[in-house]
């Protein structure tokens, strides 16, 4: 049984971690609404750019010449994985989830007899891919020092992986990332980025005949480095706004939890509280009845 | 009939104007071009210019790259680069034109490189004046 001292201190320092949580809680849902706001804004300039994509690959006459990033190498021997996750921890399952999916997808790969290659971003996921998976692991990038990621962050890393594909380094790029549904639901997900998932494209009825200018493939050669970027970024959004969507979420269970603890400790401590006055009382009459 | 479409410029992080006009001005690859209501639906890229939106009072953009589709009487511009000229301090200004006429001097520069960076000076320089 604990002293009345210890339960006091109890119930002091589950006071204090409450108020921690809860604070935590506030900036991830003050974070949340500037994340998610940006999470949105973004989406029409990945989309539209898609779009565009889609629109130049119909008109496309010869399959043959076009450009690799588009119609893939014609073999699917390399994989590389680009893992995004956050720097932080403290947010839930936000971290652990992304790197679930990837592993699961590492394995299946693997045991395909194919070859493996990873990049992580943000050093929470290389910390839990490094254990199993540390030798397939051919870049790190972490932005833990920048305040808020750009887009020149997200043109670094397509750099890298378009660097990666003309080196024909690998065939198939995939993405890891969580895509910001609501606060309360984030899905991971792993997006195809080399060569373009044509799948994934809505199709569209209309078909317009555009007029290109310069050809084609010139303008394919250009964009389609520029939806690489567009892409990562677009992750690096969706992620963002996942982050403290889930972070908000986790602190408000644990501000919740100590609440709890607290109300059960304080009754707890009244209880023995009360206990020690009733044997006192006892005490003082059993005394004054034998006298 | 209203002689107008809509134009929307959007960089990966936001929208930057939606409005509508019923001129455009874009600095296309191969030099610049109007676009007018009606115009048939096209796809091409920018190289550094300034995009002019013609309305009762004109609204221009600085621009180094960029794609740019036009159909059913919506223009779309996707640029990462885009800056209001009236926004643009003069420091910034003169930064970049150092920079460029730095890479210009660079020998190793491709043809197509020169003629995007000799673009690129020549508009900021016109702002400057």
């Amino acid at each position: 049984m604990p002293s009345l001292d210890d339960l006091k201190k109890r119930i002091k320092s589950v006071k204090s971690t409450q108020k921690i949580t809860k604070a935590m809680k506030m900036v991830a849902a003050a974070k949340l609404r500037k994340a998610q706001e940006n999470a949105e804004k973004g989406r029409p300039y990945s989309q539209k750019m898609q779009n565009i994509i889609l629109n130049l690959t119909r008109s496309i006459n010869d399959p043959q010449n076009a450009p690799k990033l588009l119609v893939g190498t014609g073999t699917d021997k390399t994989h590389l994985c680009v893992v995004l996750t956050a720097d932080r921890g403290l947010c839930g399952g936000f971290n652990s989830n992304i790197c679930k999916l990837a592993k699961s997808s590492f394995k299946k790969i693997l045991s395909e007899g194919k070859n493996l290659k990873i990049i992580t971003v943000g050093s929470k996921g290389l910390d839990q891919i490094k254990r199993e998976y540390d030798k397939y692991i051919v870049k790190k990038f972490s932005f833990k020092d920048k305040k808020q990621i750009t887009f020149k962050e997200a043109e670094i890393i397509g750099n890298e992986i378009i660097n990666l594909f003309k080196k024909n380094e690998f065939d198939k790029c995939i993405l890891f990332y969580n895509n910001f549904k609501n606060v309360i639901t984030q899905i991971p997900q792993a997006q195809q980025i080399v060569p373009a998932d044509k799948t994934s494209l809505k199709k569209n009825e209309e078909n317009l005949t555009y007029e290109f200018e310069p050809e084609e493939d010139e303008i394919l050669d250009d964009l389609l480095p520029k939806n690489i970027s567009t892409q990562v970024f677009k992750a690096f959004l969706e992620n963002a706004a996942s982050e403290q969507g889930s972070r908000m979420t986790a602190m408000d269970n644990a501000t919740r939890n100590a609440g709890d603890l607290v109300d059960k400790l304080t009754i707890n401590y009244n209880r023995s509280r009360q206990a020690s006055i009733t044997k006192e009382l006892i005490e003082i009459i059993s005394g004054a009845e034998s006298l | 009939m209203s002689e107008k479409f809509t134009i929307e410029i959007i960089s990966p992080d936001r929208s930057i104007i939606k409005t509508e006009t019923s001129e455009v001005v874009i600095p296309s690859f191969e030099g610049e071009m109007g676009i007018l209501k009606d115009h048939i639906p096209l796809i091409t890229f920018l190289r550094p210019g300034l995009i002019n939106i013609k309305n009762s009072t004109d609204q221009k953009f600085f621009v180094e790259e960029g794609t740019v589709e036009f159909s059913n009487n919506n223009l779309l511009i996707l640029t990462s680069t885009a800056k209001e000229v009236t926004k643009m301090e003069k420091k910034f200004i003169d930064t970049l034109i150092n920079e460029s006429e730095k890479k210009l001097d660079n020998n190793e520069l491709t043809d197509k490189e020169r003629y995007l960076l000799s673009y690129k000076l020549e508009t900021l320089r016109n702002i400057n004046q």
